[in-house]
């Protein structure tokens, strides 16, 4: 199974290298925020398969968009290649802190609890509006790399590409977290925390692990979708952007790697288009959606879409043993 | 010593304002084990119902005193129709799956409810203010407060202790009382649970509707009211215990008194200290001031 | 031969229900290499006993030495790295995991490695030692498959894989053929006295069926009303008219 991933990996891969070959201007947009958020999404994906829900992960998404934007305006800092590693520092920091007494909770509480905890960071980006800008935000100027100002028309080339590249070493990281001892042990928290104690692993290391790096997974994509989108505001940190994580992790599938990649691209899509025609409706839009999916595909899409290599791998089978 | 008074008086008012709000949900949860996410979307339909009918009502010259029952018939229509529709189209289809799933469907639930209610309503707030100027107003310590608000507390009180009576003292209430306790038994013993069940969100529902029409001439109605309410209603339970009536009332008092400390003394942490509070709590006793629900950590 | 330190000891080991004694001054030992089968009618205080050596309950009064250090008041995760580990009456298994799956994690977690996140859990050396413990159950055949595919039997066999994977010092048993069809109890029992004997694992298990404590224990403990009651080989202890009335109820 892992040698067809590849193939399909590997042809996913190249599309998104030529993409900017073939898509126009506004689409490679959208595939740069999707990639970011992808990030996030991700992190939210750990958990739920882990059996918990986090209905907070906004906070560290408006942790890393605020590093840059502080960055931006406080601190005359404009280069990405500092203002990534420190937004990644920051969202890891953060759920390092947060992780000691969140590791401690499950089902409602802890997604409550998160909930809570971004809520007062929004609070906060809201109230002290004389260092966060409040309602009006931040503008957040496009950063160098290395110094190197990109060219006016190459801007969105060059962070697509950088933004790309992130998303790739992201990919080839939680794909080894996965299979690591770490990564099956989230797996069995939603299954037996009971067996897990009485082989003397501690389950709360395994929630604390996995929260430290779902928060600098959270960081890095706040940062990088700061750059691209260049505004931020408080919103970042309301729930109803962690909801939209949360969405797309259902959308898109929360089993595996791919699923919350083709989330966020189609959510893109859904948005926009969903803009463009029924633009009071957008809550009511995503609503429906996850009804469907929690009610009829609970995989997700990429669940339908090994659902349909499946049928076609017993297809081609069939030919070649008839 | 005026301030005090006002903070007080304020946060009475608040708390009554937050136990309506909360006291279904602790109820859902209680019988059903699930956090229903959408109860702020019942919650603020009813509030538009109920401001709609009073509205209407006025509009087609009828008497002034009937807002109130107009509040109240919006109340109704909304939880009776939202309960069952709610539950047996929708939240039957994911009990006894994992708990994950079902909060995202009660999300998914909330999110369509506050696009419905802009859908059908508009995005313009609105404010049906009669029922409350209707009954005058009253200065104390040098603020002027009008009898409605002390309305909204002597209902909250009155609404709390029919809740208590309903679950204690009649035979619907003990049957409820052993659903909870034990599913499987209350089966066994002939107890249509699935009604049961129905019957429970319903009335939660109906207690969120009816707490929604009964401060709605105290607020204009806009949109993205049904998810600013969602976190203080957790807030307010997960403090005072979730499924438990009484600790709805103490979460409510809590939070309520904390918040008009908060906005006489301290106006910058009005929005962080309900979610303050119940870091604090939480992290002290897990399971709520009246909790006797085990929450699951080792 | 020398006097062996004993794996397991208990001081005056008491816990009270309100005004029940589960667990009424338990003092004893169980030494190196014994096969020791706890019997009691239900109420009798042995599932206490399990609870309270395990670390699940802590005790009022009393102290447990496990391998000469004082685990009382521990928790299960910390007694089980002590060396003590247990299986359960029903079996705690990672359902959505394959079987090889549950016995690689505690391969893993004996190893110390269940935060490692770099490092596959599919290396050489675990699924080697993995695929031997299977092998050791009979579960070979199994490996890759989904634990909903067990026999209930394969699922005991696999509960009791998991903690002997994690190389303790002392493994419990509790109620290893409850569950098990007539016709599996006596190969299953089988295959676990066998691995068991062969590691010379020290073993102590609760066990209803008094056949199998018959068969295969060597020393046998009698729990009745929070206390041993009985203390001595099966021939001995399990003909006494006063042991059979408090398991069995009849003389």
């Amino acid at each position: 199974m892992t040698q067809r991933v590849s193939l399909a990996g590997l042809i996913a891969a190249g599309l998104f290298v030529i993409a900017p070959l073939i898509v126009p201007g506004w689409v490679l947009f959208l595939l740069t925020v999707a990639l970011a958020k992808f990030m996030v999404v991700l992190a939210v994906a750990l958990f739920l398969r882990g059996g918990l829900v986090t209905f907070g992960h906004a906070l560290f998404y408006a942790v890393g968009a605020y590093t840059a934007g502080f960055g931006s305006k406080w601190f005359g800092v404009h280069e990405a290649l500092l203002l990534v590693p420190v937004g990644v520092l920051l969202g890891a920091l953060v759920a390092a802190l947060m992780g000691l007494f969140m590791a401690r909770y499950r089902g409602v509480f802890f997604s409550m609890l998160n909930l809570a905890l971004s809520m007062i960071l929004y609070a906060i980006l809201l109230k002290f509006y004389w260092i966060t800008g409040g309602t009006d935000g931040i503008s957040v100027r496009t950063p160098t790399l290395l110094g190197f100002v990109p060219p006016r028309d190459a801007i969105r080339l060059v962070y697509y590409y950088f933004t790309l590249v992130l998303a790739g070493a992201v990919t080839y990281a939680v794909q080894r977290f996965l299979a690591s001892p770490l990564g099956f042990f989230l797996k069995a928290l939603a299954d037996n925390e009971i067996r897990i104690e009485y082989s003397g692993a501690s389950v709360q290391r395994v929630i604390y692990a996995t929260y430290v790096l779902s928060g600098a997974l959270g960081g890095l994509g706040g940062v990088l979708a700061a750059f691209t989108v260049g505004h931020i505001v408080p919103e970042y940190a309301f729930w109803l952007q962690s909801g939209e994580f949360v969405f797309i992790a259902l959308l898109g599938g929360y089993g595996s790697v791919p699923g919350p990649l083709i989330g966020a691209i189609a959510f893109e899509f859904i948005r926009t288009y969903a803009n463009k025609y029924a633009p009071y409706a957008w809550q009511m839009t995503l609503g429906m959606i996850m009804l469907l999916i929690i009610l009829l595909q609970p995989g997700g899409l990429w669940a339908m879409y090994e659902g349909v290599a499946a049928r076609l791998r017993r297809r081609a089978e069939g030919v070649s043993h008839a | 010593m005026a301030t005090l008074i006002i903070i007080i008086v304020d946060g009475f008012v608040f708390a009554a304002i937050l136990f309506l709000l909360s006291v279904g949900l602790t109820l859902i949860f209680g019988v059903l084990r699930i956090l229903n996410i959408a109860h702020g979307g019942v919650y603020a339909l009813g509030a538009y119902m109920g401001t709609f009918l009073a509205l209407k009502s006025l509009d087609l010259g009828w008497h002034p005193y009937l807002t109130y029952l107009m509040l109240l018939a919006g109340a109704l229509i909304t939880g009776l129709l939202a309960g069952p529709l709610i539950e047996r189209l929708f939240l039957r289809r994911v009990y006894g799956q994992a708990e994950a799933i079902q909060l995202l469907l009660t999300f998914a639930i909330l999110l369509i409810l506050d696009d419905l209610i802009k859908l059908i309503w508009g995005t313009t707030p609105m404010l049906v203010s009669k029922p409350s100027t209707l009954l005058g107003q009253v200065s104390i310590g040098g603020i002027s407060y009008t009898w409605y608000h002390f309305l909204l507390i002597a209902v909250s009180v009155v609404f709390g202790g029919a809740l208590v009576w309903l679950v204690r003292g009649t035979r619907f209430g003990k049957i409820m009382v052993a659903v909870i306790s034990d599913r499987e038994v209350s089966q066994a013993v002939g107890i249509n649970v699935n009604r049961i069940y129905t019957v429970s969100f319903t009335l939660g529902a109906l207690c969120a509707a009816l707490g929604g029409a009964a401060i709605a001439p105290t607020i204009a109605v806009a949109p993205g009211f049904a998810v600013e309410v969602v976190v203080q209603s957790f807030a307010v339970i997960a403090i005072g215990g979730m499924g438990s009536l009484e600790g709805a009332a103490l979460g409510a008092l809590f939070i309520g008194l904390a918040r008009a400390l908060a906005i006489h003394l301290w106006p910058e942490f009005e929005l962080v200290v309900i979610y303050l509070i119940m870091l604090i709590v939480l992290m002290v006793k897990p399971e709520g001031l009246f909790g006797a629900v085990e929450v699951r950590r080792i | 031969m020398p006097e062996a330190q004993p794996i397991l000891h208990t001081v005056e080991l008491s816990k009270s229900f309100g005004m029940v004694k589960a667990a009424d001054r338990i003092t004893l030992q169980i030494t190196q290499g014994e096969f020791v089968g706890i019997v009691g009618a239900n109420g009798s205080g042995k599932t206490t006993f399990l609870n309270l050596i395990t670390g699940y309950l802590t005790p009022d009064h009393g102290r447990i030495l496990l391998l000469g250090q004082d685990s009382t008041g521990l928790p299960p995760r910390l007694v089980t790295r002590l060396g003590l580990a247990r299986s359960f009456q029903i079996p705690q298994l990672y359902t959505a995991l394959s079987v090889l799956d549950n016995v690689l994690l505690a391969l893993a977690a004996q190893a110390r490695q269940s935060t490692g996140f770099w490092k596959p859990l599919y290396r050489r050396q675990w699924l080697q030692e993995g695929m031997d413990i299977l092998a050791r159950f009979g579960l070979t055949a199994y490996a890759s498959r989904a634990v909903a595919e067990l026999p209930e039997g394969g699922r005991k066999l696999l509960d009791v894989g998991l903690s002997f994977a994690l190389q303790p010092r002392v493994l419990l048993m509790d109620e290893p053929t409850s569950g098990v069809s007539i016709e599996e109890k006596f190969q299953v029992m089988d295959t676990l006295v066998g691995v068991l004997h062969q590691s010379q694992m020290t073993t102590i298990f609760v066990e209803h069926d008094m056949d199998v404590v018959q068969r295969y224990s060597q020393r046998v403990l009698v729990f009745d009303n929070g206390a041993v009651v009985a203390d001595g080989t099966p021939d001995t202890v399990l003909v006494q008219p006063q042991v059979r009335r408090a398991v069995l109820g009849r003389e």
